[in-house]
């Protein structure tokens, strides 16, 4: 297994109580997959992905790039954050923005070139080299954020709700852009959403989590054609199906978390119905 | 370029104004103290250039390019240190504070018990002077770097020197400048003031000779020139520092023109 | 530990480091007394009713020539700010004009008042003057267009549209510059002392300088110093308490 969690646990020291965050999460990704991660608002996404990006340090259990304990961020990761705004520098322009990383790593200056100007063309922005990120669209600003993810080439590109931002249409050709990019260039990616139909629509594999402290709620395959396309898949029945399954889940996560477990014991119940 | 032809006049307009009141409103004075700008102006030329130039006025320029420089690299270094660490900065806090608080000129007489009355004086009290705003812009403007700017640096492995100079320092910069800008006029200030404790050249020196010698239209020469470096000075500054910052400029028009 | 605890051991070790470097033979004990001996200095100034009217000599020539500053500021910001042609006129260049160093003017000051409080005030008001009007202009542009134009369609005079516009929108503004000035006034009214010898705290500096009191000397710098945090403190405290109830307390603009 490429990436492994098993048995993670975080809990922040509050001012007045200690908060559990996550409580207890163990799922894995193999090298290719593209799985994405769905869970009710507050579930401690963020949370669980900076604890996989080596940037927040878990209380329990570990995370395993290669087999190898994730203490600090691991070379073989990238992150793509929801904050496009913020994540790229005002300061350097487009091509230098993702360039960066690649400088970092002592990379040489020619191969440097062909895989900024590779990973730019990818994206679709190969006229902007030179603009300045805040010069550019939401959309097209985090196009660029996942142009640096990709020129990195990592094992693992992390995507924390990257299109939460962004208006419907861009989401739309955003979401068709990490389709393509992940069946072209095969890299590995976990896709953080809170949106039902994005996280069926992208992924291979669903993993619903609980409402916080948060567990994994169920890993569903999602068995549509490799083929996608917006028209389409969201169309097609089996897609209704995945997501009404998936919506009825993550409302028994919620109703978890506020009412008692019969309640939500029934709504699991119709979650499965939901599927036959 | 009608736009920018009707801003350089509109610009050009009130000093030209002011100094066209200051011209009649002088012109018949008979008052000692105050000589008609006419007077001023004839004398200018003959005082300010040539000799005087190289034996006062560079020497002057020298001095405050030396503390400046001095200045803006203790005082970012410093920052950085300081802003680094929130520790470190809640037991320095006070102690900057007050360092700031106290009237730079009164460091003339301090500094002289250490470094006599040369050359070294003036540069060290200068840049005792200037470096405070810059440490103190520069301790604020680094400890407001991004969160996420910071996670993405972190998350590809820029660290150590990289991440203090694509991150640290560029996002600091606004707020350098700020503090460097503040510092300029406070070192002019003490580029005077030291030359009229003690020295034997320098503009302060020579300005405050002609007072001495009721040489009043030639004090006024000086008092002229002082304002014009000054004006030079700060308009340079406002030159590199919108070139140096155009990034910072643009996304500041930007997020105006989107809320 | 808390904050203040912490900013209270910096201060501790600051009176330690200056206690302990004289012994150390880094630097002479008489260029820089150990903390103790500037201790005791201070206590004979506050012993000494010389040191009582010095400061009280600084704190009027403080008080009286940042006061006609603000006042002439905040007059010629609106006057300005009210006239459009001076607007424009004044848009691009009032900036460039603050540069001409206050203290190119001591040779005059020297000239017209001799030793006398006037000439602190004339580079405490110049001083000070600069950083309102400067604050009271951006205030003054900041005055939103549409609600100056439905002023206008309601038939608004003039007066009226300073009063209930142009002055509640500036007052924040104001305020940062009246903070600001307050600060470049303490320190124009010490330099001015310091230089030309007018009575007040920079005079005694010069005084302890030239008797080579350099204990005293040290005292006085750190009273200067203490002076000016206070009033960094209060003005602080004012500018919040009278903006408290304005919707948006804003950042001063960084010039």
């Amino acid at each position: 297994m490429l990436l492994e969690v098993r048995d993670l646990k975080k809990v922040y020291e509050g001012r007045q109580r200690p908060v559990e965050a996550v409580r207890d999460l163990t799922f894995g990704l193999d090298a290719g997959d593209l799985v994405c991660l769905v869970g009710p608002s507050g579930c401690g996404k963020t949370t669980l992905l900076k604890c996989m990006a080596g940037l927040l340090a878990p209380t329990g259990g570990e995370v395993l790039l290669r087999d190898k304990r994730v203490t600090g961020p691991p070379p073989g990761m990238a992150v793509v954050f929801q904050e496009y705004g913020r994540s790229l520098f005002p300061w350097m322009s487009v091509r230098d923005n993702v360039e960066l990383p690649l400088r970092n790593k002592g990379m040489p200056r020619r191969q440097r070139q062909e895989l900024v100007a590779g990973a730019l063309a990818a994206v679709g922005l190969a006229d902007a080299h030179h603009a300045y990120p805040w010069q550019l669209s939401g959309g097209m600003q985090q196009r660029v954020a996942i142009a640096r993810a990709v020129a990195y080439q990592p094992d693992v590109l992390l995507m924390d709700e990257p299109f939460a931002a962004v208006d419907a249409q861009t989401r739309a050709d955003l979401e068709d852009l990490i389709r393509d990019l992940w069946r072209e260039l095969g890299v590995t990616i976990l896709f953080v959403t809170h949106d039902i139909d994005e996280a069926v629509y992208l992924g291979q594999r669903v993993i619903i989590l609980s409402s916080s402290p948060t567990v994994v709620r169920e890993v569903l395959d999602v068995d549509l054609p490799d083929q996608r396309d917006q028209l389409t898949t969201r169309s097609d029945s089996r897609f209704t199906e995945l997501r009404s399954h998936v919506y009825a889940q993550i409302q028994a996560a919620k109703r978890e978390s506020t009412v008692g477990s019969h309640d939500a014991a029934r709504q699991t119940d119709l979650a499965r119905q939901v599927l036959q | 370029m009608t736009r920018v032809l009707t801003r350089i006049g509109l610009a050009l307009l009130l000093p030209v104004v002011l100094f066209a009141v200051w011209w009649f409103a002088t012109a018949n004075s008979q008052n000692f103290y105050v000589p008609p700008l006419r007077e001023i102006l004839s004398t200018f030329p003959e005082v300010w250039t040539g000799q005087r130039l190289r034996t006062d006025v560079l020497p002057s320029l020298i001095r405050l390019a030396a503390g400046y420089t001095v200045a803006v690299l203790a005082g970012v270094a410093l920052g950085v240190l300081v802003g680094g660490s929130r520790r470190v900065r809640a037991v320095l806090e006070p102690v900057l504070e007050f360092f700031r608080a106290i009237p730079p000129p009164v460091l003339v007489p301090v500094i002289m018990l250490f470094a006599g009355i040369g050359d070294t004086m003036k540069v060290v009290v200068i840049a005792a002077g200037c470096v405070w705003p810059i440490l103190l812009n520069t301790v604020e403007g680094v400890r407001a770097v991004d969160g996420v700017l910071a996670d993405t640096c972190r998350s590809y492995g820029i660290t150590g020197e990289a991440r203090l100079r694509h991150l640290v320092l560029r996002s600091a910069s606004p707020q350098i400048a700020a503090g460097m800008r503040q510092a300029l006029s406070i070192g002019i200030i003490l580029m005077v003031i030291s030359e009229m404790f003690a020295a034997s050249n320098g503009l302060g020196f020579t300005i405050v000779q002609f007072q001495r010698g009721f040489a009043i239209p030639d004090m006024w020469s000086g008092i002229l020139l002082l304002g014009l470096l000054g004006l030079a000075l700060s308009v340079l500054f406002r030159l590199v520092e919108s070139w140096a910052l155009r990034w910072y400029h643009g996304q500041r028009r930007v997020q105006r023109g989107r809320s | 530990m808390t904050r203040g605890a912490l900013g209270l051991s910096g201060l501790a070790g600051l009176l330690l480091i200056v206690e302990v470097l004289p012994y150390t033979g880094l630097v002479s004990a008489d260029f820089l007394p150990p903390t103790h001996r500037i201790a005791a200095a201070l206590a004979d100034e506050i012993a000494d009713a010389g040191f009582w009217l010095a400061l009280w000599d600084t704190l009027v020539a403080w008080a009286v020539g940042l006061a006609i500053a603000v006042v002439a500021g905040i007059v010629a910001g609106i006057v300005i700010g009210a006239v459009p042609v001076l607007r424009a006129l004044t848009a691009s260049t009032i900036e460039f004009l603050r540069p001409i160093p206050s203290v190119a003017l001591i040779p005059l000051a020297v000239l017209l008042y001799g030793t006398q409080i006037q000439s602190t005030l004339m580079l405490v008001v110049y001083a000070a003057f600069w950083q309102v009007l400067i604050q009271v202009l951006y205030g003054v542009r900041d005055v939103d267009p549409i609600a100056d134009e439905t002023a206008r369609s309601y038939g608004l005079g003039a007066w009226a549209r300073v009063r209930y516009l142009l002055w509640p929108t500036a007052l924040p503004y104001v305020m940062t510059g009246v903070r600001l000035a307050a600060a470049v006034a303490l320190v124009l009214a010490i330099t001015a002392e310091l230089v030309i010898g007018a009575p007040g705290l920079g005079s005694r500096i010069a005084v302890a300088q030239s008797s080579n009191a350099v204990p005293s000397m040290y005292a006085l710098i750190a009273v200067t110093g203490l002076l000016g945090v206070t009033i960094n403190l209060a003005a602080r405290g004012v500018e919040r308490l009278l903006l408290s109830w304005h919707q948006s307390v804003r950042g001063e603009v960084l010039v």
